[in-house]
């Protein structure tokens, strides 16, 4: 994904007019083209899409409100937005000091440090969540001097902060650093030269610089920590009520036969994908990310 | 403004006895006039090591503590010689789908305008914003034998749900941008001019397309490639539901590491985790290889 | 469903002690609960698909005493059930018993026995029937367990994902289950699309259950946790788990289902094969039967 935000930051937009028309020159390769990709797209995307929500409303709206009602799901979506309430917030802060120090100066390592920036995105979600086990786990490494302390990690609250939050780790700092590195210093320098503090500086002059880009990390960061399974899964103990967050109640629910239940709980999921997107293209509309280079 | 410049004058003097004060030692310099260096490197430094170096590095410990012979007996051990099988093998095949697919996706998007082309845009990045669950039970619900795809694909005898096909229908699925959000931007930028001359000097679309389009986007298609492929490597959330987790078969390595810690196999559990994680640091390092030649690419095109 | 167990108990101990007592239940198949408690899950008590699984909470945390079993009655075990088959309505593949399994063109629906703590029994009761039939031997068992296992199209990791593959996704034309989880499916999914046939001969699936007193004597809720377990004894409990399709052990509340649950001739894991810890190495342990007779696509 970072790597995403990296190559469509430098994109031009091409005339609109040289673009063809379909409709102008209805060439059939063009048609043929199109139809690919748009039966291509309909098959993975669209139609997995429509289909959660025609499985969510298959015995009618009153079924599927109901599950949504329940109080485990209630309870899973309550822990579901307090992790995304942790984990977004440290990976912002993070996310700001990282592009600081790496776009605004030059030091010996900078790549090997972006580079192991973007390590969790390579690391296997199961694995993440193995990892925290081994570390925090009643018999890992300091799992026990924990315990001793009375404080549990994994297959409690704290354990599924930390695996969504490492899952998470690079979103915000990967919009970010590509985005300062393009927009250079001269501003912030100029601001410092007439007085003004580096707080100051940041608060006056960066930050309304990357505003768009910082939002679009956030909301990237924050669907994502929702959406977390495969490391959540490994360190949850799965109690409903308390360590049960709304992706692995899709699962228990579905493990349980409760079709509806679990398509239900799974379209308020699809949904915020949805918004996710929506909010993605209303940023990119309103342009500054592609102006920036 | 007497003060500004009193101001300014402070770090440069500072900087001026700084070596080097040539080429880029002299870019360093003047860099340092902004605060907050060491306190934003120390806290990402601080939190890289917290919330990263600290967790993996439980893992190599982990594996250290086992013998040679322990931790190859579960790495290398038939079962999981044929998870990494399927994992690689479907994980390939979904990123050459998404590279072929990928490409004509994003050749679409940048070049024709048609109806409900934003809609499809946008909707190119629901595979980041949706959560896995949801798409492994919407995939297993479409092709299993009583689903929308899976029912008509039954009557021919066809099974994709349970199967290594549907192994890589999921794969498919999640790594369906990477293609498309690599090529696009290439495509944006490539100057049509190049291509009308060689329509002008007779060359059949075709040929403008293998001779000048692809050479260009190669790059970016591969970085699409490795990333799809290493992000399906790792893939869990959306495989489980439709894999049929059958050891041997349909049994992706993620899933088995999960298996064997609910065998209170631990050490089995973090052979095939390092395996598994030093086949992501193998890529990860292709990818930035991949980038360097696409920028590399990209800059000899705009030196022509 | 009729009212759960954990909330009767909570009125009941509301009634007796003047305490509210919640009791939050964790998800998952037996090992990977037994993982979950073993690696630091404050659980206080257990209930688990098979002794084993106890078993490895005293061996690798010592959560447990060595002698837990001996702790409550009936080795510890409140309620049982037994391994029946679910066939789609109407039988079309005339699945009667064992035997009919190993017929070619039957594809049975079962978890993995290495993963699923539940599957583990419907193996062993295979393998018992094939070893108690005339003629039975160790080695025509494995011959028909092996047979058994090559008709399985797909082998979830847990019995959940098995009966979601037999009954939603329609894969497979019997699927082995526990009596309970096979009664509560065609409740749920539809007389009308699910049949139980009950084999001749099968295991007697004993849950056990257990306080885990390393957590219990943290959390001080000893006897709370005991009590719970205790109540899962009485008339009251008893009534309740038979409505949720599990074999009450209280002969007073059984009696009085007779109709509820057929008669089954039924082995134990004890007298078949020398208790679990025996039944685990010779059978699941890595390299033992099981590894051997599963091959898929090796064919």
């Amino acid at each position: 994904m970072g790597s995403q935000g990296r190559t469509r930051r430098g994109a031009v937009v091409t005339d609109p007019e040289r673009r063809e028309t379909l409709a102008r020159t209805p060439s059939p390769v063009a048609w043929l083209l199109v139809a690919i990709a748009a039966s291509f797209l309909g098959l993975f995307l669209v139609l997995p899409l429509v289909a959660v929500f025609a499985q969510a409303l298959a015995k009618g709206l009153g079924p599927a409100l109901a599950a949504i009602a329940d109080d485990e799901t209630l309870s899973a979506i309550r822990l579901t937005l307090m992790t995304v309430a942790i984990a977004v917030p440290l990976n912002v802060g993070f996310g700001l000091a990282a592009s600081w120090a790496i776009a605004k100066f030059e030091f010996c390592g900078k790549s090997f440090l972006v580079s192991l920036i973007d390590l969790p995105f390579s690391v296997s979600p199961v694995v993440a969540g193995l990892v925290f086990v081994l570390l925090f786990g009643a018999r890992g490494l300091l799992g026990p001097a924990l315990a001793d302390q009375g404080l549990q990690v994994v297959f409690a609250v704290p354990g599924i902060v930390l695996a969504t939050t490492f899952v998470t780790f690079p979103l915000v700092a990967r919009e970010l650093i590509p985005l300062m590195q393009a927009q250079g210093n001269e501003e912030e320098e100029a601001a410092i030269t007439l007085g003004a503090s580096g707080w100051q500086t940041f608060r006056r002059v960066t930050l309304p610089k990357i505003r768009w880009g910082l939002l679009y990390g956030v909301i990237l960061c924050a669907a994502r920590a929702m959406g977390e399974f495969g490391a959540v899964s490994v360190v949850s103990g799965h109690v409903r009520g308390e360590t049960n967050t709304m992706p692995l109640h899709v699962e228990i629910l579905y493990d349980g036969y409760d079709f509806v239940g679990a398509f239900a709980v799974a379209s308020l999921l699809a949904l915020t994908a949805l918004a996710t997107l929506g909010a993605k293209s209303w940023i990119e509309a309103r342009g500054p990310r592609r102006s920036v280079a | 403004m007497s003060q500004a410049v009193s101001i300014e004058e402070a770090p440069l003097a500072d900087a001026e006895r700084m070596p080097a004060a040539v080429g880029p030692g002299r870019a360093r310099a003047r860099r340092r006039l902004l605060p907050g260096f060491r306190m934003t490197l120390g806290i990402t430094l601080l939190y890289l090591g917290f919330m990263v170096l600290l967790p993996l590095s439980a893992l190599a410990l982990k594996a250290s503590t086992m013998s040679g012979n322990v931790f190859w007996g579960t790495a290398a051990s038939a079962r999981a010689l044929a998870s990494y099988r399927l994992s690689f093998g479907a994980s390939f095949a979904a990123a050459a789908v998404n590279a072929v697919f990928g490409l004509i996706v994003a050749w679409v998007l940048v070049r024709y305008r048609f109806p409900g082309k934003r809609l499809f845009d946008a909707l190119i990045d629901l595979p980041f914003a949706l959560p896995t669950a949801v798409a492994g039970i919407a995939l297993t619900f479409l092709y299993s034998p009583r689903g929308w795809i899976g029912a008509i694909l039954a009557k021919a005898g066809i099974e994709i749900a349970f199967t290594p096909v549907g192994v890589m229908v999921a794969l498919t699925f999640i790594g369906l941008p990477f293609v498309v959000r690599t090529v696009q931007p290439v495509l944006e930028d490539l100057d049509r001019e190049v291509e009308e001359a060689a329509a002008c000097l007779g060359a059949t679309g075709l040929q403008t397309f293998r001779r000048v389009i692809f050479p260009t986007v190669l790059p970016a298609v591969a970085t699409g490639f490795a990333l799809a492929f290493a992000r399906a490597l790792g893939e869990y959330g959306s495989v489980v539901f439709i894999s049929g987790n059958m050891p041997m078969r349909t049994e992706i390595a993620p899933l088995l590491i999960v298996t064997r810690l609910e065998q209170y196999d631990y050490a089995g559990a973090t052979a095939i985790a390092v395996v598994l994680l030093v086949s992501s640091f193998a890529l990860l390092l292709l990818i930035n290889g991949l980038q360097a030649w696409g920028a590399r690419a990209e800059r000899a095109e705009a030196r022509s | 469903m009729g009212v759960d167990p954990n909330a009767a108990f909570a009125r009941h101990w509301k009634k007796t002690h003047g305490q509210k007592v919640t009791i939050r239940q964790s998800h998952g198949g037996s090992g990977k609960q037994a993982r979950a408690v073993i690696d630091g899950l404050e659980a206080d008590v257990v209930t688990l698909a098979l002794a084993y699984d106890i078993d490895a909470l005293a061996e690798h945390g010592q959560l447990v005493p060595r002698d837990w079993q001996s702790k409550l009655p009936d080795r510890s075990s409140p309620y049982t059930s037994t391994i029946v088959f679910l066939v789609r309505k109407g039988n079309p593949k005339a699945i009667r018993d064992w035997g009919d399994l190993m017929k070619t063109g039957v594809l049975v629906v079962t978890p993995n026995p290495k993963t699923s703590g539940g599957a583990r029994w419907n193996y062993l009761a295979a393998w018992a029937w094939a070893l108690r039939k005339p003629g039975g031997s160790e080695a025509s068992a494995e011959q028909f367990v092996r047979k058994l296992y090559a008709n399985v199209p797909v082998l979830d990791s847990g019995a959940r994902g098995s009966s979601t593959t037999f009954a939603q996704n329609g894969i497979g034309d019997v699927l082995l289950a526990w009596e309970n989880e096979a009664r509560l499916l065609v409740e749920q999914v539809g007389r009308d699309r699910l049949e139980i046939v009950i084999p001749s001969l099968s295991i007697l699936a004993e849950p056990p259950v257990a306080v885990v007193t390393r957590n219990v004597e943290r959390h001080g809720t000893g006897e709370v946790a005991r009590a719970y377990l205790e109540y899962l004894y009485s008339e009251e409990a008893q009534r309740l788990v038979a409505k949720h399709f599990y074999r009450p052990r209280l002969e007073s509340v059984a009696r009085g289902l007779g109709r509820r649950f057929p008669p089954v001739q039924l082995v134990t894991v004890d007298e078949v094969f020398g208790g679990w810890q025996r039944a685990q190495r010779a059978h699941f342990a890595d390299g033992g039967t099981f590894d051997r007779i599963y091959r898929p696509g090796g064919e």
